[in-house]
Order: C-alpha cells, then structure tokens, then sequence
C-alpha cells in the first residue's frame, strides 16, 4: 500500500539534520563557533561525559553546527549517522583505527586516490596494519585476498583517476560471506549518484572538499555508518563487542545495537587522534549540501559533454569514463551509476610529454591545481603529483599512464570549456613541431 | 547480562554498571520490532543514580533467545519471571508503546510487585489498522517504511539519540530491520498484532496500585496523546506531555529523563 516514508532526497539536502534554532528562530544553521558549552550542573557535566545524556562538552568531540552536517550526510546516505572529520584522509584514517590495530590487515583496490594509497602501502605498515591491494574488477581475487586477521575491504565507487566502477553488491557479498564490512570511498559519486549502502555496502567516507562543498574553499571529510553491519555476528572485532577499558569498560554493541562502530568512532577517534572539522568549515560544507542535487546534475550533464568532444578529437587517443562505450565497466556504470559517472575522468593524448605540458598551460578556464569537484572546471597531471610516488609498475596498475590528463569539470557553460579545450588541443598540435 | 527466564536465555542492559546491590530497580521494556538500545541513554543514567536497572530485549527480540511470545499477558508474565530470576521483589516498570502494554498488565498482575509504572508513548487500546497488519505481513520492508515515518516527528531533533551526528530515522529503522531480519519469522506482524488484540487495557488499570505516569508526546501520530484519557483517568496517573512524536525516547531524551525523574521520585 503506498503510504507514509522518508522525504526524498532533495528536501533532506535542504533539511535534514536543522531546525529553526530554538534560541533565536534563526532559520538558516547557525555558526557555533565555540570550543565548548556550559553545563547546566555538575550532576549535568558527569551525566554527559558518561554518556548519560546526549549533549555537546566539546568541539572536538562534537559541535552542534557540525552535527547538523553529520546528519544530513547521513540522511543523504541513507546511514544512521556521521562523523565529520578534518579531511577525507581522517575519516579514512578513522574508519581503519577504529577497528583495526598492529597485526590486522585489509584487502583494498588498488585503483585508489595517491593519498589513500600512501596512507594504506606505507604509513599504516608502519603501524603493523598490512594491506594487499586488488584489481578492482578481479573478484575472485577480493575473495582470495582475505586472511584470518582481515578486517575491512575498502574500494572507491569510481577508482582514482582510471573510473574502474567499484562492483559493490559483488565486493560487499564477498566481505560479508567472510564477516567483514565493506568501506567505500564516495567522494567521485556522491549520495546523489549512488547511495553504496543500498547496494550492499557498511561503512562509506568523502572528502567532502569535493563536491559535497562543491565551491573549493575549505578542506573536510565525513565518515558514514550504515549501521547495517552486525559486528557481534562477525566474531571479529573485540574493540566493538568486549569492554573497553579506555571509556568505563562500555561494550559498545551492548549500548547501541547499530551504532556501536560511531560510538567508538567518537568516543575514542576524535577524542584520542583529534582529527575534527571546524565547525566554520561544517558551515560552509552546508551552504553545499543545499545544492548538491542542482550541482551534481550540471557536472554530469557538462562532462558528458566534454569527453564526448574529447573523444572524436584526433589529438586525444583515449577517454577514460565509464560514460562511453569504450569504458571496461560502461555496462556495469549504467546498472550501477544510472544518474551519470560524475564529472572527473582522464584523457591521455598523443604526442610528446611537451606537448601534454603545452596542452596544460594553454588552457584559460581549466585551473592546473590538485582538486576535484569544484565549481569551476580543474586539470591536473597525475603521474607527475597527486600519483607521483608510486612507481611505473604501480602507476600502470591503477590505470594511469605518463601521458594521462585528469580533468574535473566544473559548473561553466559547457560550450566554453570546449572552447577552451579546443585552443589548448590547438597550442599541444603546435607543440609538436 | 544473560539470565535465563522461563527456561530461556534473556538479556537485559544494566546501564554500564553491574547488575548488583540492593538499591531500586528499573526494568524498561521496549517497543515493537526494538531492543534494548533505545532505552540506553535512560538506563545509564538511572543506573548512576541511585537504581538498579535492567532494560531487556524481549523474548525474540535482539539477544533475547525466541520465540517471541504471543501476547502482552504472556509478556507481562515474562517480565515477572525476569524479576524472580534475578531475585527482585519489587521494580518500577517503564515501558514504551508495545512495552507500555506490556509494563501495565504485568503491574496489574502483580500489584504488589510494581513500585511504579511509566507508561511513554501509549495508548490503549492500541489498534493497528487492517491496512498496515497487511502491509507488515506482506512487505515487512515497506511497512518498516511507513512506521519509521510516522515515528519521527520532524527532520532535526536535537541533541540526537545516542548523541550528536546520530541521524534518527536511520537510527531507527536500522534497528527494526536488523531485529526484524534475526528474528524467528515475521516479528513485525507479530508485534502488531500482539498490541492490536491485547484487550484488557481497562481491567489492568483497575488492579494497578502503584503510582502511575504517563509520558506523550504532543506530535505523536503512532499513539496520539488524546488516545491516552481513558487510561490516564484510569490509573489516576500524572501526564507529562513533551513536544515530540512517538520515538520520545530519542527525539526528546533530555525531556523525558526529566519526566521520569519526577515518576520515579513519586
């Protein structure tokens, strides 16, 4: 029978997660910018920092305009809940700690962000925490990846710069045959693209610099729960299921049956590792999130446009977006993407390495910088910077070339950015001379 | 903790602190297709202050060994048998909704073993239409859906259940399906339908004797607060109305500990 549900996903974009504040009628979310909050009592500070009563102590822990964007990417997510982080690398980092340690190990793409990947093949083995790196569409090899002491499988929606289309439902079935959660990378998509937990997936974060801000001023990233994953039934996560001597021995399954992985996540990531967003930058991501379906339909309806151009020009010999046919997981990106593949893809020309640097410095609307998801249209050179320490071998594994061009379409009007493209394609043809 | 009642193993919250001592107890019984976890923010703080507490998954329901049982008087007998098997003589019973029925026919069952009784979000009797017992049983999913809705009474609830950053929809139908989806068979329609035919409403508050309060929320849809005269006339019981809709524990958490504070110390 049709009946009562949720608003759709436009009106929580505008809504979720804020009210009129109770102690002025501001309509708009207010700005909290405090570090801290007055306790009504003494028996009201003790009630608090024992989890007694829900409230805010702290801004690291929480703050009441951050909390407004936690639950509206959760909302937007279909998640129980966020926790706002001070870039898309905390919340991954804060998803690992949370529940894994010295002697845990993770399965993940290998088609990943130079950053993530970094923190994963380096900086986490120097913690004791290892991880083997699969190819994104290897399924069978997920599955043979999984050890004893595996906690997470981890992938992008669409992988970091080459758009190998994450096969969520698949990856997620094999993680929960072996009691594991998947975490999912969303920054390229968005909520308005792909919703991963409806297709199977546990745990996702974004840098929420991206697109969820959308205007390139300020740096952020959020962690999402499903809260779907049951973590007692998985046997594998003692951090989440046995006394916590760190927070009065609380077992945090016991006091939130889906909540217990942001239970943690808070009490002890944020209050231990620090990695918060500034509630100024909560704010602003907000001003985001108002548009962000307004905003994702015109970056994808602009890049189509773009790599369609690109790809009947003589000078470019392949454009990587899972939007053309020639794309090894077009097919899977209609199933899984139906709303469109985002607007950052790469192109590589032909030619010279010169030319490639002339075809950048030519361009006029296209900023060289190392961002995505702007408002206004971003080219960068990935194997010589945001890629740049990884090695050929491993270049080549995520799909990068030395000639490849990442390009982040912006909010323009499509026909200039063509004809900015088209002068910078006309100043690499001149450069091969 | 684990105890084992009726032959069975149960479960009951503690509060974040042994079950142990001599000081009151409270026992919390929660809703249809819930656990123990929407209570938790209450019974920790019942817990440090003073009580023993005891917030139970009921038979069936989360780590509560099944089946679940078939009636609000076979529940009412099943929170009894809890107390003689952890040894308490007398209890203040809170309930919520389905857990509000359940609170007031074991009260009336065992007067003398009922200290207090906090009836929030309830209603009695509590009929479920013909449109959603068949939508539960048909597309337990889509009925999740619809109950999750009219649970929440707005899009922002503050400071949020367990805490800040908690979305509360999704907190909620998590929960239902994850209960819904360990259960023995379709536990959904069979908690509706336990509250739809449970009849004896007015007869168990005639028998209640112990000082009862009533906790509605003004926005509630589920158990409209006008739905509760006849039983508030009934128990002679004090009405503490709170802005909310009917998931008052996590929409207004703050209001209804206050609520409680005052029940309890009545």
């Amino acid at each position: 029978m049709p009946g009562p549900s949720d608003p759709s996903f436009d009106t929580l974009a505008v809504h979720a997660g804020a009210a009129p504040d109770p102690a002025t009628g501001a309509r708009a979310t207010p700005l909290h910018l405090t570090t801290s909050f007055v306790f009504e009592s003494s028996e009201h500070a003790a009630s608090l920092f024992n989890m007694e009563r829900a409230g805010h102590v702290y801004s690291r822990i929480s703050n009441p305009t951050t909390a407004v964007f936690e639950e509206r990417v959760a909302a937007l997510e279909g998640g129980i809940g966020a926790i706002a982080t001070a870039s898309g690398q905390a919340a991954l980092h804060l998803a690992i700690a949370t529940i894994a340690g010295a002697g845990s190990h993770i399965v993940a793409s290998a088609a990943l962000y130079g950053g993530s990947h970094n923190l994963l093949a380096y900086t986490l083995a120097r913690f004791g925490i290892e991880t083997t790196f699969v190819k994104p569409r290897d399924i069978d090899g997920w599955r043979a990846a999984v050890r004893p002491n595996t906690r997470l499988l981890f992938g992008e929606s669409l992988g970091n710069p080459g758009l190998d289309v994450l096969d969520i439902p698949r990856v997620s079935a094999i993680a929960h045959e072996a009691g594991l959660p998947l975490l999912v990378d969303a920054t390229f998509t968005t909520p308005w693209l792909q919703q991963p937990f409806r297709l199977g997936a546990d745990l996702l974060y974004h840098s929420a610099t991206k697109f969820l801000s959308g205007h390139g001023t300020v740096v952020g990233g959020v962690l999402v729960d499903s809260g779907g994953f049951d973590w007692e039934r998985s046997g594998r996560f003692p951090e989440l299921t046995t006394p916590y001597a760190g927070f009065h021995d609380m077992v945090f399954t016991e006091e939130s049956t889906v909540g217990a992985f942001l239970l943690r996540a808070r009490r002890e990531g944020l209050r231990d590792f620090g990695a918060c967003m500034s509630p100024h930058t909560a704010w602003l991501i907000l001003q985001g999130l108002e548009t962000l379906p307004l905003r994702m339909e015109r970056h994808v309806a602009n890049a189509r446009k773009v790599a369609h151009f690109l790809a009947a020009h003589p000078l470019v010999a392949h454009v990587g977006t899972p939007e053309l046919e020639s794309h090894p997981d077009h097919a899977l990106a209609r199933t899984l993407l139906p709303r469109g593949c985002g607007s950052v893809f790469s192109f590589d020309l032909r030619g010279s390495r010169a030319q490639g640097v002339a075809f950048i410095e030519a361009l006029q609307l296209f900023s060289h910088l190392a961002n995505v998801g702007d408002c206004r249209s971003l080219v960068i050179h990935p194997a010589s910077t945001t890629h740049f320490r990884m090695d050929d071998a491993a270049l080549a594994a995520a799909g990068i070339g030395p000639g490849t061009i990442r390009l982040s379409i912006g909010l323009e009007d499509p026909d200039d950015l063509i004809a900015d493209l088209k002068a910078a394609l006309k100043a690499a043809e001149r450069a091969a001379a | 903790m684990k105890v084992s009642v009726q032959g069975r193993a149960a479960y009951a919250y503690t509060g974040g602190k042994p079950f142990a001592g001599d000081e009151p107890c409270v026992v919390f019984v929660h809703g249809a297709l819930n656990d123990h976890s929407v209570w938790t923010l209450l019974a920790r703080w019942h817990a440090h202050h003073g009580h023993r507490v005891l917030a139970v998954d009921l038979p069936g329901h989360g780590r509560s060994e099944g089946p679940p049982l078939a009636s609000v008087e076979a529940l009412a007998d099943w929170v009894l048998a809890l107390l003689d098997a952890v040894g308490v003589e007398r209890a203040h019973l809170v309930g919520h909704s389905m857990g509000s029925l359940i609170a007031l026919e074991a009260a009336a069952r065992a007067p003398e073993r009922a200290s207090g009784l906090v009836l929030v979000g309830t209603a009695y009797p509590m009929k479920v239409s013909d449109a959603l017992l068949a939508t539960a049983r048909d597309d337990p999913s889509r009925a999740i859906a619809m109950v999750n809705a009219l649970s929440h009474s707005g899009l922002a609830a503050k400071p949020s259940y367990p805490g800040p950053g908690a979305w509360l929809r999704g907190g909620s139908s998590a929960l239902m399906h994850r209960i819904q989806g360990d259960a023995q068979g379709n536990l959904f329609e069979h908690d509706f339908r336990v509250c739809d035919a449970y009849a004896g409403g007015i007869e168990a508050a005639r028998r209640v004797t112990c000082p009862a309060h009533l906790i509605v929320g003004s926005r509630d849809v589920m158990t409209p607060a006008k739905a509760t005269k006849e039983l508030a006339g009934m128990l002679d019981a004090a009405v503490s109305r709170i802005v909310s809709g009917h998931a008052l524990m996590q929409e207004a958490p703050d209001a209804v500990l206050n609520a409680m504070r005052q029940a309890i110390k009545a």
